[in-house]
């Protein structure tokens, strides 16, 4: 019986800011540019020493926006604890619900709060370039402004999305649903219906959402083809039998630049046998990558480019369709364009829909059975697609029941170096020359990282802004200037 | 040989009710559907009077209700501005006191601190968070004690003593260092069963019997939709 210090935790301030750091040298060209995100550790030592039933709803402190990604890949891991990975079908479909409901809420949150501003002040020609809009257009308050009726769109599609996580998981945040080896409730024949009376309208509303980002792209890809782009290998989960896009469950696949699969149908229990984390001095945060392929070469991208880069189709007919063109741009290899997270990120979110549609057709969600168990296990790895990528949660527990290793790879970390790289390509095409850093240049920087979504911090995030920081270093490693945007 | 009991008459909050003798302020309310708040009482566990919650103005003097006994003719004052304010600053002491996550803690939803705190009106304690160090025991197959959110209200003490007659807990120390401890290195090296009255006592997530978190979804609790208290009012609307 050890002791355990048990302090408030600071989570939901997590992750301050993003700090960017560009370096140039003597013939003032960029040489070297960082993301550094300071990354909360204190979580996993949090966790230790508390009962493993405990675990999915602490965890779901790690993040304001996303907090039912950790609620289910924590109860997916503690099934495991209890034997109980065979759901029962309502255990499992109530949770594939309330993931749905999550994916859908925060897709469009990121959407018409933080990236139409960028979107839609390109695509309608008030800017000449995508990424000169005024400051003053670049806001949530401008497109309501200007586009009042998607606005509301925006703001109902995420309610709806609030909707199915309090109907599954009791509440909007925070909830309880998933407990270890299933689910505490099922679905109420008035939550089912209160549910589908809006379905065709979110049904519909995504639809334009893909057409909005599509349009955009397509709109102007000779600026956004190479806009922060790099040649990267993508990571994600797959359905186990046939490859499709399932945000839930299935098994790891990586492909590389150009589309060969360099890990395929792992289960993810195995997951520290493809991925490893390396440290680097100057981040806390650290950087994941494919072991057989190395540091240099191993690290991969996440989140919804990655996703259809490595899925073999999508299981949904009208995101099918709206995969089909957007591969069709690629010429079936995968993307590997910065800007394209933007379109892959809204067919995502039309699949998130036409899932749930799916789902409330279901009788199952009104079982009864809920919970299952099994022969007990000591380790345990959950895994599932959150809206930003892939999230790896991995415990042991002992005889006791208290949970005594923890190991976190979040979807942010997943994505560090590819961030990274959007950082540096942005910066060498752009910085070279300069020795101050204009509105301009750091809208660009923005938008960069702003495709991959990053949960810098959730309380920000949530207001539409996230705050950065960019300083510009010259050779003799003095600060040539310094912007700050909140 | 039973003696009869005499029924004597005394007023709460300005309300005449009839008594029977030797009981106290505190049943003697709850009989006449008047709830006053506590913590430590417990069924019929000898009263231990430690937590002050049902402190209440007897003839003007502030006694705790669930230990004093009704005598002919008291007059007592429970529900006041100025009693109110005291037991919101006990509650809200006991919160700082501990280690109280309501947000993530399975009892939420069962916990008589939180709702004794809901129907205070307390949303942000007004103390600063002590953050003690407390640790905790879960040695036991069945049951956990997590001395993180202990309130020291020796309902385990006594239900193990009283009901169960078994001796699992008992205090040490005194004063600001007062703690529940187990007769025995940890909880698994006592006689302590998951089936013993002792596991369903703890008023709050302190003493709990494992696995079962989380079962009863929102919105289903005990405390979702009822307030603490308002059952014993319920049946006064009824009578009336
Ligand atoms: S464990 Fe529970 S019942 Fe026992 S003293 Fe602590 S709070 Fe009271
Ligand atoms: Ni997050």
């Amino acid at each position: 019986m050890g002791t355990r210090k048990y302090t408030i935790l600071p989570v939901t301030r997590v992750e301050g800011h993003g700090k960017v750091t560009i370096h140039m040298n003597e013939a003032n060209e960029v040489t070297e540019a960082r993301l550094h995100i300071v990354e909360f550790r204190g979580f996993e030592r949090f966790i230790l020493g508390r009962p493993y039933w405990e675990v999915p709803v602490i965890v779901q402190r790690l993040c304001g926006i996303c907090p039912v990604s950790h609620h289910l890949a924590a109860a997916k891991a503690m099934d495991r604890i209890v034997g109980g990975e065979d759901l029962t079908p309502t255990a499992e479909k109530m949770r594939r619900l309330m993931h749905y409901g999550q994916m859908f809420q925060s897709h469009a949150l990121h959407f018409f709060h933080l990236s139409s501003p960028d979107l839609l002040f390109g695509t309608d020609g008030t800017a000449l370039s995508a990424f000169d809009a005024p400051p003053e257009m670049r806001n949530i308050l401008a497109v309501a402004g200007k586009f009042p009726e998607l606005a509301v769109q925006g703001v109902m599609m995420r309610k709806y999305g609030q909707e199915v996580i309090k109907a599954t998981a009791g509440k909007k945040i925070h909830g309880t649903g998933a407990i270890p080896g299933g689910i505490n409730k099922n679905l109420s024949i008035e939550e089912r219906d209160f549910l589908l009376k809006d379905i065709d309208k979110m049904i519909e509303w995504s639809k334009s959402a893909v057409k909005i980002a599509k349009d955009f792209t397509l709109g102007h890809v000779e600026e956004l083809l190479p806009f922060g782009s790099f040649d990267s290998n993508h990571l994600s989960l797959v359905r186990k039998s046939d490859g499709a896009l399932d945000l839930y469950d299935g098994v790891l696949r990586a492909v590389d630049k150009d589309g060969n699969r360099i890990v395929d149908d792992v289960d993810y229990q195995r997951y520290l046998e493809v991925v490893s984390e390396e440290v680097r001095s100057w981040s806390y945060m650290k950087f994941p990558f494919i072991k057989k392929l190395g540091h240099e070469q191993g690290w991969y991208r996440v989140g919804p480019l990655a996703r259809l880069n490595t899925a073999s189709f999508i299981p949904t007919p009208l995101a099918e369709n709206e995969r089909k063109e957007f591969k069709a741009v690629t010429n079936g290899k995968p993307n590997n364009v910065t800007m394209c997270y933007h379109w892959a990120r809204m067919i995502e979110l039309l699949h998130s829909i036409e899932m749930i549609q799916e789902l409330l057709h279901d009788s199952d969600l009104q079982g009864t059975d809920l919970v299952t168990s099994g022969p007990r296990r000591e380790e345990t790895v959950g895994v599932l697609e959150a809206p930003r990528g892939t999230l790896f949660h991995h415990y042991r527990v002992d005889k006791n029941d208290a949970v005594v290793m923890a190991n976190l790879i979040v979807s942010t970390t997943n994505n560090n170096e590819p961030m990274n790289q959007a950082v540096k390509r942005v910066a060498k095409d752009h910085f070279t020359g300069k020795s101050n850093i204009t509105e301009n240049l750091l809208n660009r920087i923005e938008v960069a990282i702003r495709a991959y979504d990053p949960c810098l911090s959730c309380a920000t995030h949530a207001l539409g802004k996230m705050p950065l920081v960019v300083e510009l270093y010259d050779a003799g490693n003095s600060l040539l200037d310094s912007k700050i945007r909140e | 040989m039973t003696k009869n009991k005499q029924t004597l008459t005394i007023t709460i909050d300005g309300k005449k009710i009839a008594v029977e003798e030797g009981i106290t302020i505190l049943k003697a309310a709850e009989k006449a559907g008047i709830y006053i708040p506590h913590l430590c009482a417990y069924k019929d566990l000898i009263p231990h009077g430690s937590c002050r919650v049902c402190s209440v103005r007897v003839n003007g003097r502030i006694q705790a209700s669930c230990v004093q006994t009704v005598s002919e003719g008291m007059v007592i004052e429970s529900d006041t501005a100025e009693l109110l304010e005291y037991r919101r600053m006990i509650v809200d002491m006991l919160f700082v006191e501990g280690n109280h996550f309501c947000m993530f803690c399975e009892k939420s939803g069962h916990c008589e601190l939180q709702a004794m705190a809901y129907r205070f009106g307390i949303t942000a304690p007004q103390f600063p968070y002590l953050n003690p160090n407390r640790d905790i025991d879960l040695s036991h197959p069945d049951v956990f004690l997590d001395h993180n959110r202990c309130i020291l209200c020796g309902r385990c003490v006594r239900t193990s003593q009283e009901l169960d007659h078994k001796n699992v807990f008992q205090f040490v120390n005194r004063g600001h260092k007062k703690r529940l401890e187990v007769n025995a290195k940890g909880l698994a090296e006592t006689d302590l069963n998951v089936t013993d009255s002792v596991v369903n006592a703890c008023p709050v997530g302190a003493l709990m019997k494992k696995r079962v978190g989380y079962e009863v979804p929102i919105g289903n609790r005990p405390f979702d939709h009822a307030s603490i208290g308002s059952e014993i009012e319920k049946t006064e609307g009824e009578r009336k």
